[in-house]
């Protein structure tokens, strides 16, 4: 069973706000659904190497060029800046 | 469906603009108690519809799905339009440019009538966590359409469109076609790009057709597929019309798998159960040799998929951090003279604008591949899987197909399982091992059931070899058209 603070610690790593009756509600659902996938520990994986990638496809590669996009593509993208000064994406200080 | 409106287009019995306008009418009168579309796009699907119509005015030569409607699952991007994902944090958000599917189906002058609706970022199994509305059944519509494309399903169920395009990561397109009782397909991995999809578990995600025949979904599949520079997991495609492969298939030469595991199964319905045996009894008449075959793994391939699946969201989630793109509390905050630190503004727009489902996922990813767990839960999973993979590669050594409900139970009550989200999980109990093992599988109508007087779809469900989506859909068209 997750504790609330080992709840609270999982949800600083995701970067989500929790009140504390969200870690309690939480702390019950996460738990049945990790009592559920125990079941995986039935499974003798002696052995197996875990999957890499389900169609088996490897070393895919493709041309280093730049796709220049077009004016209104760019605006696009811009405009959907949560906060912006000219056409920069504003953010706040990082240090 | 398609190839009759096609004809009636090219040989100018109707056109594209009327076939469009009638569209916009029945959704404008059904829509409001269906809820299956969260925007519309009149002026530019009318628009279309009027070029369609001048080419074939002129005599130019058209593609087969030139001028048909169809509605899009609001988590692919189309240029110019909102993609919401049906979650808050995407409210305001203007998709810069077309996924490459829409790209391909623009090629074709497909129609896009508008945005369906699902669950908030393609995570459930009966469209109630859209963080916007609830769609109804149009059988019942006290029901859930199933999810997560239960827009896209209930769209094409009640006429609303022609066809609709859904993404399918655990059986999102199959499990609400069954619900809704039309066809549901996802092709094998890497079939299909997945670039302009929003992503929501990388290694599972397939974008695919749900439609009212099985020759529809080979039409859209046609057109879809195909090796993308966008997309490094597409693979090169054969060129193939699936379309015209569907004829006089010979069902003497085909072996279908049915596994015990299917029938032993904790939760399934009898009366879909009943429905099953009788799909089966059908295909045996129609001479196709049905082979019992054993997967004894089944029983691992729900706690494998709820492991990995919430890994690859919360890695995915990430990007959602008020930066960007989406809502953010950095724009409220400045207006309201509040100063918020940057971690500030990862912690409060994550927790105000993502939905409970999602935040449960986010944290259930974050929690296994955390320091010290990562060996137990991901990389236990991942062996599982590979485990899995191994199993059908077994078995396809003996059949060509592999056969089974779709959905354990027929479309639930709304409502009913949204306390209890390991009981929701389990609605995807069937479809998931194809994602787990990437293979192509569609979802059939194989009858229905009567429940408080409502007849109640059930699917039936055909999985395939890897890319081998040609036996898949001729085996399902064979059944559907006897």
């Amino acid at each position: 069973m997750l504790t609330k603070s080992e709840v609270q610690k999982i949800a600083n790593l995701a970067r989500i706000e929790i009140t504390d009756a969200e870690a309690e509600k939480y702390s019950k659902e996460l738990s049945g659904i990790l009592d559920f996938v125990e079941k995986l520990n039935e499974v003798d994986t002696d052995g197996i190497e875990p999957i890499a990638h389900i169609t088996g496809a490897k070393n895919i590669i493709c041309e280093d060029k730049v796709i220049e996009y077009n004016g209104e593509t760019k605006e696009n993208i811009i405009s959907n800046f949560p906060e912006k000064k000219d056409r920069f994406d504003k953010v706040k200080a990082v240090f | 469906m398609i190839r009759d409106l096609h004809e009636k287009l090219i040989n100018q019995e109707i056109t594209s603009e009327k076939l469009t306008e009638d569209y916009f009418a029945t959704i404008e009168k059904k829509d409001p108690e269906i809820e299956a579309y969260l925007s519309l796009n009149k002026e530019f699907a009318l628009a279309k519809a009027a070029t369609v119509d001048k080419k074939i005015a002129s005599g130019e030569e058209v593609d087969l799905l030139a001028g048909i409607p169809c509605s899009v699952k609001d988590n692919i991007c189309i240029e110019g339009l909102p993609a919401t994902a049906a979650s808050k944090v995407l409210e305001n958000y203007i998709a810069p440019y077309d996924a490459t599917v829409i790209s391909k189906l623009k090629a074709c002058d497909s129609v896009f009538l508008g945005k369906t609706n699902l669950d908030e970022f393609a995570m459930g199994a009966s469209t109630e966590n859209s963080a916007y509305q609830t769609t109804k059944n149009p059988h019942d519509i006290s029901r859930v359409p199933g999810g997560t494309s239960g827009g896209a399903a209930a769209s094409v169920a009640a006429d609303e469109c022609v066809w609709a395009l859904g993404s399918d990561t655990g059986g999102s397109v199959r499990q609400p076609s069954s619900f809704c009782g039309v066809v549901g397909f996802k092709p094998t991995y890497g079939a299909v790009s997945r670039y302009g999809l929003i992503a929501m578990a990388s290694s599972f995600d397939q974008i695919g057709p749900a439609a009212k025949s099985v020759e529809d979904a080979a039409i859209v599949f046609s057109r879809i597929s195909g090796r993308d520079r966008f997309d490094s997991t597409t693979m090169p495609m054969a060129d193939k019309n699936y379309e015209n492969l569907l004829g006089g298939a010979d069902l003497s030469q085909l072996k279908i798998g049915v596994p015990k595991e299917f029938f032993a199964a904790e939760g399934l319905d009898k009366k879909v159960e009943e429905k099953t045996k009788n799909a089966i009894a059908k295909y045996e008449k129609l001479g196709a040799k049905i082979v019992d075959i054993s997967l004894k793994n089944f029983d691992y391939a729900l706690a494998t998929y709820y492991v990995i699946m919430p890994c690859e969201v919360s890695s995915n989630m990430a990007r959602f951090d008020g930066i960007r793109f989406g809502k953010s509390v950095g724009a409220e905050s400045e207006k309201a003279g509040t100063d918020y630190t940057l971690w500030d503004i990862y912690f409060k727009t994550r927790a105000k604008y993502i939905g409970p489902e999602v935040k449960r996922r986010i944290m259930l990813g974050t929690y296994a591949l955390s320091a010290g767990y990562y060996d137990q839960y991901y990389k236990k999973a991942q062996k599982v899987r590979a485990l899995i993979k191994k199993e059908f590669e077994e078995a396809f050594k003996k059949v060509d197909v592999i056969l089974g409900p779709t959905s354990p139970t027929p479309a639930f009550k709304i409502g009913e399982k949204t306390e209890n989200p390991l009981e929701m999980y389990l609605a995807d109990i069937y479809t998931v091992t194809a994602n787990i093992a990437g293979i192509p599988a569609i979802s059939i109508p194989c009858g229905a059931v009567e429940i408080d007087g409502k007849n109640l779809p059930v699917g039936l469900q055909l999985m395939g070899k890897w890319f081998d989506e040609e036996t898949v859909l001729s085996a399902a068209h064979v059944f559907e058209n006897s």
